[in-house]
Parts: C-alpha cells; sequence; structure tokens
C-alpha cells in the first residue's frame, strides 16, 4: 500500500499491546500443534514426560496397514474429487459468467447451497441418498468401492471451485474473447488459448481448496463411508475415541507436514497468498 | 466498457455442454438427496427399515419439546458465545494483519491460514492432548505445584497436600475453547479483507484531528467495517452452530449440540424421520441466520474501495 513514514501512528505491528496479543493468539493456534507433532517423536507410550528421541511410531506407522489403506484412500478420494470439481466447477462458472438466460438466479442460489448447508445436514442427506435411493454396489475392487465418497465430496467441493474460478472471470476483458472470434477462432479454441489462461490461477487455488476440503473431511464421509471404506479421518477418530497415543501424533504429523508442503507448493505456484485468502481471486492483476 | 453477457440462444451448444454437467450433479448429488431428508421430516417409521410419508408435522412439533429446545437455545448460545469470543480476540489480530509492512503480512496471513488447511480432526486432537487430566496443561500445573510446595516446606509453611488435575475436558468449557480454536481462522480472514479495503487517510484524518486510537477505532474503523464484520460473524456462527465433532469428542454428557442429537437419530436412535425434522430446523435457522445478514449489510452504506 501507501508508502508510510517510519513508526506512523497507523503501525499496530509496532505496538508491544498488538506484538503480545498477536503472541498469545498465535501461541494459543499453535502450541497444541507443535506439542503434538515434537511428542510423536517421543519414547515413551504416556506420551507426556519427555524421554528422548525416537521414530519407532514411524516405523509402527509404515507398518500398520490399516492405517495406511485410510491414508492411500484419503488420496486417492481428494485426487479424483478434485478433478471432478475442477471440471464441473469451472463449467459452472463459465456458464454464470458468459451467458444471460433464464433461470440464472435460481442455479446461482441453487450452487450455493452446499457451502452454506451445515455439514451435518448434508452427511445426512448422503447417508439416506446412499442407503435407500442408489445403493453403492458392495464389494467393488478398489478404487470402485470409493465411488460414494467421492460423489459426496465432489458436491460440496465443486461450488468452491465455482466460486473461485468466477471471481477471477470478473476481470476478464471481454474484448479479448470477441478479438480472439475476429481473427477466426472457433469456440474451442477461444475456451482454450484465451479464457482457460485467464483462468489458470484460479484453478490452482481451486484445486488446493477441493483437494483440502476433501482431505479434511469427516463429518460427511462419516456418513456416506462403509464399513470397509475407511479414510484417514475416520480411522483417527476411531483411534481417538479410545485414548492418546504416540501413533496418531505421528499420523497427524505425517499429514500436516502434507499439507504445509501441498500450501507451499500452491503459493509457489500462484504468487500471491492474498488470492487463497479467498478475497483477492478477482484483482490479481 | 465491456461487452455484455451473451444470450444463451447465440451458443446454444457450447451452453449445453457447459451447464449441463453441474446442473445435473447439483440436482441428482445434492438436490435430490436433501429433497429425500425434507420429504421424510414428514414421515413416520413403519416398519425397520421401511418410511411412510404421511404428511404429519408430529417430527416437528417434536423437535420443539422443552427436551430439544433446550438444545436448539443451548446449541445457539454456545455458536454465539464462540462468535464473540473469536471476534474480541481475531479483531486485534486482522487490524495488525492489515497495517503490516507487505512482507510481514504475506507470513502473518499464512500464520493464520495454516491451521485453517490443517485437518479439523487432528486440531481437535491436540487440544484432547492439551486438555485431559494427564494432559500438558495439568503437568505443567502438578509441576508448579510441587515446587510451590517444595518451596512453602522450606520456609517453614504446610505442605500443599496432593495435586487434584483439573478436569478441562469433556466439558463446556472444552466445548467453547475448541470452536473457538477451530474457528478462529473463520473470523479474521473475513475481518482482514473488509479493514484491507478501508481507505486508510479516514483514520489518519480521525487521528490528527485529535481522536484517540480507541475513539478511531469504534467511531470511525468499526462503522466503515461492519459488513465485513457481519460476514465474519455469519461464517463463523453457521458451522459452529452445526458443529458436530467438536462436542462430540471434548464435550460431556450434558454439552450436546443439535448435530450431536441429528446423528443419534441416522444412528443408534434409527429414528430418522425426526432426524429429518431435526436437520431441516438447524437448515432454516441456518438460512434466517443468512438472511438476517443480507438484510443488515443492505442497510449499512458499504465502504467500496
Amino acid at each position: 500500500m501507501s508508502k508510510k513514514s517510519a513508526p506512523g501512528p497507523l503501525e499496530y505491528l509496532r505496538r508491544w499491546q498488538m506484538q503480545a496479543w498477536l503472541g498469545a493468539v498465535f501461541l494459543f493456534l499453535y502450541a497444541p500443534l507443535i506439542a503434538l507433532m515434537a511428542f510423536s517423536f517421543n519414547d515413551s507410550k504416556r506420551n507426556i514426560v519427555w524421554k528422548g528421541f525416537t521414530l519407532k511410531y514411524y516405523d509402527k506407522l509404515f507398518n500398520d496397514s490399516a492405517l495406511l489403506e485410510a491414508f492411500g484412500n484419503s488420496l486417492t478420494i481428494a485426487a479424483v474429487s478434485t478433478v471432478i470439481s475442477l471440471a464441473l466447477g469451472a463449467a459452472a462458472a463459465l456458464v454464470l459468467w458468459r451467458f444471460r438466460f433464464p433461470g440464472k438466479t435460481a442455479l446461482d442460489g441453487a450452487l450455493a447451497l452446499p457451502i452454506v448447508v451445515p455439514e451435518i445436514c448434508m452427511g445426512v442427506a448422503m447417508l439416506v441418498f446412499f442407503a435407500r435411493v442408489m445403493p453403492w454396489p458392495q464389494g467393488l475392487p478398489w478404487p470402485l468401492n470409493l465411488g460414494a465418497i467421492i460423489i459426496a465430496h465432489v458436491s460440496f467441493s465443486f461450488p468452491f471451485v465455482a466460486v473461485v474460478v468466477r471471481a477471477r472471470m470478473a476481470s476478464f476483458n471481454r474484448e479479448m474473447e470477441e478479438a480472439a472470434r475476429d481473427l477466426g477462432a472457433g469456440e474451442f479454441r477461444t475456451i482454450k488459448d484465451v479464457i482457460l489462461p485467464h483462468m489458470a490461477p484460479s484453478l490452482v487455488a481451486g484445486a488446493l481448496l477441493a483437494f483440502t476440503l476433501s482431505l479434511d473431511d469427516f463429518v460427511i464421509t462419516f456418513f456416506t463411508a462403509g464399513p470397509d471404506t475407511v479414510t484417514f479421518p475416520v480411522k483417527v477418530y476411531s483411534m481417538v475415541r479410545f485414548s492418546v497415543t504416540p501413533e496418531v501424533n505421528a499420523a497427524s504429523t505425517v499429514l500436516i507436514v502434507l499439507t504445509v508442503l501441498l500450501t507451499a507448493a500452491a503459493l509457489k505456484l500462484q504468487g500471491d497468498p492474498a488470492a487463497t485468502a479467498g478475497h483477492g481471486a478477482g484483482d490479481a492483476k | 466498457m465491456l461487452t455484455m453477457e451473451q444470450s444463451w440462444k447465440q451458443a446454444k451448444a457450447v451452453f449445453a455442454a457447459s451447464l449441463g454437467p453441474p446442473l445435473v450433479w447439483l440436482a441428482l448429488f445434492f438436490l435430490a438427496p436433501m429433497a429425500i431428508v425434507w420429504a421424510y421430516s414428514f414421515g413416520h417409521n413403519a416398519g425397520l427399515t421401511e418410511i411412510a410419508i404421511s404428511g404429519t408435522f408430529s417430527n416437528y412439533a417434536r423437535a420443539i419439546e422443552p427436551l430439544y429446545l433446550k438444545i436448539f437455545l443451548k446449541s445457539a448460545w454456545v455458536a454465539g458465545l464462540t462468535t464473540g469470543l473469536c471476534l474480541v480476540l481475531g479483531f486485534p489480530v486482522a487490524l495488525a494483519i492489515t497495517f503490516a509492512s507487505d512482507k510481514a503480512k504475506t507470513w502473518l496471513l499464512l500464520l493464520i491460514m495454516l491451521p485453517f488447511w490443517t485437518n479439523l480432526l487432528i486440531r481437535t486432537y491436540a487440544l484432547i492432548a492439551v486438555l485431559r487430566t494427564e494432559g500438558y496443561v495439568n503437568q505443567g500445573l502438578e509441576w508448579l505445584w510441587k515446587g510451590g510446595g517444595g518451596l512453602a516446606a522450606l520456609v517453614g509453611l504446610q505442605p500443599l497436600g496432593d495435586f487434584q488435575p483439573l478436569e478441562l475436558l469433556h466439558n463446556n468449557f472444552a466445548v467453547i475453547l475448541g470452536l473457538v480454536y477451530v474457528h478462529l481462522p473463520f473470523m479474521v480472514l473475513p475481518l482482514y479483507s473488509a479493514l484491507d479495503r478501508l481507505d486508510k487517510s479516514l483514520l489518519e484524518a480521525s487521528l490528527d484531528l485529535g481522536a484517540g486510537h480507541m475513539r478511531t477505532l469504534f467511531k470511525v474503523v468499526v462503522p466503515l467495517a461492519l459488513p465485513g464484520i457481519a460476514s465474519g460473524i455469519l461464517i463463523t456462527f453457521i458451522p459452529a452452530l452445526g458443529a458436530y465433532l467438536t462436542p462430540d469428542l471434548l464435550g460431556g454428557p450434558d454439552s450436546q449440540m443439535i448435530a450431536n442429537v441429528i446423528e443419534r437419530q441416522f444412528k443408534r436412535a434409527n429414528d430418522w424421520p425426526f432426524g429429518a425434522a431435526m436437520s431441516f430446523v438447524l437448515m432454516y435457522l441456518t438460512f434466517i441466520a443468512i438472511a438476517i445478514q443480507a438484510v443488515l449489510a443492505k442497510k449499512t452504506p458499504e465502504a467500496k474501495a
């Protein structure tokens, strides 16, 4: 923003009260997570007093086939639902950005529904749907057995992708599209060479959003999953119910590191962290 | 300026090809399941797995019986308290980020967003490890207690007796702490995005004209940022109201919220029609909250940049 003189009156960050407040808030946000990660390396089953460094819980983790399977399921579901969500979300955003048509307001409202409806309501709706209307066949080979969960995840992620992509398209100069057409490009060519490049940053942001939403989801998966389709959060939930163990700490640490890496990669690709804060996608110019 | 949106008739093929898939998906895999739950809410159990949709309102009548009404009120109270705490904790943070240097801003935003990207279950689990009877807080307190006891013995006072661990987990305190912990980023991000759009010269003018920082904050910043504050409140309140995991894992027997009651109807209690009615009551409450926010947002003149 504008350049200010050295310790200006608005530089709240330089005041010690403000620094103390920020410090306390970040301590509140991070101390539990850091403690969790630190104690995954603790050589004690009781998980409280530091008894020395060990990697044995990671070793245990990588030999725990049930946990690994759940982890693999989660990553597969996240990857597949991200791809489908990107396609559906981009198409929805394109329609709403480009066309005037009867029922546009209704479609706009209906697309916002999966974003605002409480998770628990959507969870029970999915439970009812897959129990009574479209029972997902049992005993399908992997990864087809994950179909019901993938469908549920796409339903709540693709409207988010549509919002992000649409915000980005607001900054697109429609004359560019017309120019492309005047110069003889067909529909397909115009979309591929003119619209998609403009859309690209929002597709990256949308993909990151869809992937983390899917990886993060517990409630909706909990209602959709069958006994043989356990995801990582569902598995951790059943472990947490019993006790606090270093294995869960280790598994959590792996997922936290993965999340941090993914976020870092996406930010690097995108170059603007404000865009992922959900407000800068439109004014990225 | 830019040319207008195109009429759908001008490019029917493209229109149909890009509208079709998302529309079909939304209708089949979101609207239809919701509609079925809605229909079930007017039905009753007629056999082990049969549900007869008879158009009865008895499920809704049951949902407002004192037992369940109390849970609704309690959930709203817990969500409201969570939202208030998030606002108080988060506003100074958003303000500091807004006026930070560009480099610091990037890092602070990242620090706020990282827990937000981290798995909800893991964050809840991290809190369990902190709060439980043999958790870090109680361990720390016990250590201090023993130290204090040693000190007391040293100066010849009565020993302190045995340490009684605090009951921090499985109660309402833990639920509210957990909800604040989880939802704080939800509040900070919209607040930041509203404050960031403010015209900073207005603040400087207020300060130059002799108003103190507190006065500037409440007379200039808050009124101008009101739409952002309202959306922060909404974005925090809605998920907190429908929270399932936090009261389930951190709460005790008396900290049930609406979502836990709904879950029970669909799993253990096996009373789908009643669960469906509860779930639609929760949904209507959500829509009412959104409508109130929309009306308020229309009333306040928006500070547009």
